[in-house]
């Protein structure tokens, strides 16, 4: 396409716009709406998600050594857990270690463990985490084959449960984003409807005089890229606005320090980028299929 | 040229428009078409410039087998095609060099190119001091004058008019005439459907007369031949 063409389209799409006033308030407002509750609803889930992935990466498999490993033994396997696919850190806890942390766990009860110093009940083990979470009980089983591995500790059915809950926690998500994004494609699509069969007499003629068919359809493209463009500006400064209140309050409010939510910067930028380009997308598919009957001249 | 040969068209609604046409149109040839309404004589024009399609039959356009032609390739069998109609068909928001100018902005046509040729074919149906005047201000015979121009501007070879004089008065309606006789006379084929019974008497030419979808009589030089 020449560089004049393409200008011609912009200016008639732009035109398109002021030309049915009424109409593109109505659409963009449709949209904004919109794509106001795919944005809360991105926050949420992002913030639901990051919350699970921390959830998540605490899992560990706690590999317990046979009593009489000799030091050699623990070398071995470590080189081998070292050497499994997927695993993220291994971290060696002696069995005088392991002492330390449950005296520090019982706290003002760690009376309870005097006397078991000298003859120490617990065993040497590694702490493995994966990289993936969700293959915990295939890595765990593998590690399980490895000699002088006595016992393999991962929370095991609890971790499958909490793995099924969120996935489908996202599933859902998924569904809800998807559906949303249909429902503003609809609208979109209705009002480049509308400027078409407003405009169907110049198209009927552009088709006459031999206008491609590509060229009929640039300008109504970019009408419903700047609707989908303008829909999802007030969705993100209203986003923006709310996020920053809401984080305000979180942190001022102590009986909410729990809630770890996601600083505003990288989470805003990402969900306002999304959001523009859902909003342009739905737009030219809108008008695409809004298109396709009036180009059957 | 244009060729057509045993075209049959039936419309959806069951309605057989043409039955078994077989025609012949050489370049440069000035081709009434006549017949009662609903004979046939717009879809005739219709399937000529690919607005519809042949049930059965084959339609050569300057050489192009219109039924082997590929959906996108139609645009450009219509830049060498003019269409004029009974209604005019422009848009009123443009002004009469915009609508003209439209068609060749349409075909991507270089803007110095599109200015030099609008005021050409503006001054070929000499409405140059209107050009920048509003179709709704101009009478029926000067409205289709401008939809003339617009059909010549991209230079086609073939001309098609659907009953162009069907809402002018008779004066206006030879003004018409007279300008697409001068159209065929510079080497446009040109082919009109028409009710207009004076029209084809006076100013003689080859007849093409449809009845009932059937062409029943083809002469040069012919005669409108029923009573309007």
């Amino acid at each position: 396409m020449k560089l004049r063409t393409f200008r011609r389209h912009l200016r008639e799409g732009v035109k398109n716009i002021g030309r049915n006033g009424w109409m593109t308030f109505a659409s963009v407002s449709a949209v904004a709406v919109t794509l106001f509750l795919l944005g809360v609803f991105l926050i949420l889930a992002m913030n639901v998600n990051h919350f699970m992935a921390h959830v998540e990466s605490q899992v560990e498999i706690k590999v317990y050594l046979t009593p009489d490993a000799k030091p050699e033994q623990v070398k071995a396997v470590e080189t081998a857990l070292r050497n499994q696919s997927g695993i993220k850190s291994v971290v060696y806890v002696s069995k005088d270690q392991g002492m330390e942390e449950l005296k520090k766990r019982l706290g003002d009860k760690a009376e309870l463990l005097e006397g078991l110093e000298k003859q120490n009940p617990l065993q040497d083990r590694f702490d493995v985490k994966t990289y993936d979470p969700h293959q915990t009980p295939q890595v765990a089983e593998k590690i399980r084959q490895i000699p002088h591995v006595d016992e393999v500790q991962y929370g095991k059915g609890w971790v499958e449960k909490f793995f099924d809950f969120t996935r489908m926690v996202r599933n859902v998500g998924l569904v809800f984003i998807v559906g949303l994004a249909f429902t503003a494609m609809f609208l979109i699509s209705n009002t480049i409807k509308i400027t078409i069969f407003a405009r169907r007499r110049e198209i009927e003629i552009m088709k006459l005089v031999g206008a491609t068919n590509w060229f009929i359809r640039w300008p109504f493209f970019i009408e419903g890229m700047l609707l989908g463009f303008l829909g999802a500006l007030l969705p993100i400064a209203v986003l923006w606005v709310g996020y920053h209140a809401l984080l305000d309050m979180v942190r001022q409010d102590l009986s909410l320090f729990f809630l770890d939510l996601l600083p505003v910067t990288p989470l805003m930028a990402q969900v306002s980028l999304l959001l523009v380009v859902i909003g342009m997308l739905i737009g030219m598919w809108g008008s695409l299929i809004s298109m396709r009957r009036f180009l059957k001249v | 040229m244009i060729e057509m040969i045993d075209v049959w068209k039936t419309y959806p609604n069951g309605t057989h428009a043409l039955r078994g046409i077989t025609v012949r149109i050489k370049k440069g040839e000035f081709v009434y078409v006549v017949g009662p309404s609903g004979a046939g004589k717009s879809t005739f024009i219709k399937l000529m410039y690919r607005e519809e399609r042949p049930t059965k039959g084959q339609i050569f356009v300057n050489g192009i087998n219109l039924e082997a032609l590929r959906e996108r390739r139609i645009p450009y069998l219509r830049r060498n095609i003019g269409v004029v109609f009974q209604d005019f068909k422009l848009l009123p928001k443009l002004t009469v060099h915009e609508n003209v100018a439209f068609a060749m902005e349409v075909v991507e046509a270089p803007s110095k190119q599109i200015r030099q040729r609008v005021k050409e074919v503006l001054e070929l149906v000499k409405l140059s001091h209107k050009a920048d005047v509003y179709p709704d201000e101009l009478s029926g015979g000067e409205q289709q004058r401008v939809a003339i121009a617009r059909a010549l501007v991209n230079r086609p070879s073939v001309l098609l008019a659907d009953e162009p004089t069907g809402n002018l008065d008779p004066e206006t309606s030879w003004g018409i005439m007279h300008l697409l006789e001068e159209i065929n006379n510079r080497g446009t084929t040109v082919v009109m459907a028409t009710h207009n019974r004076e029209i084809v008497n006076t100013m003689r030419k080859r007849v093409i007369a449809i009845e009932n979808g059937e062409i029943v009589r083809d002469e040069q030089r012919g005669e409108y031949g029923y009573e309007t």
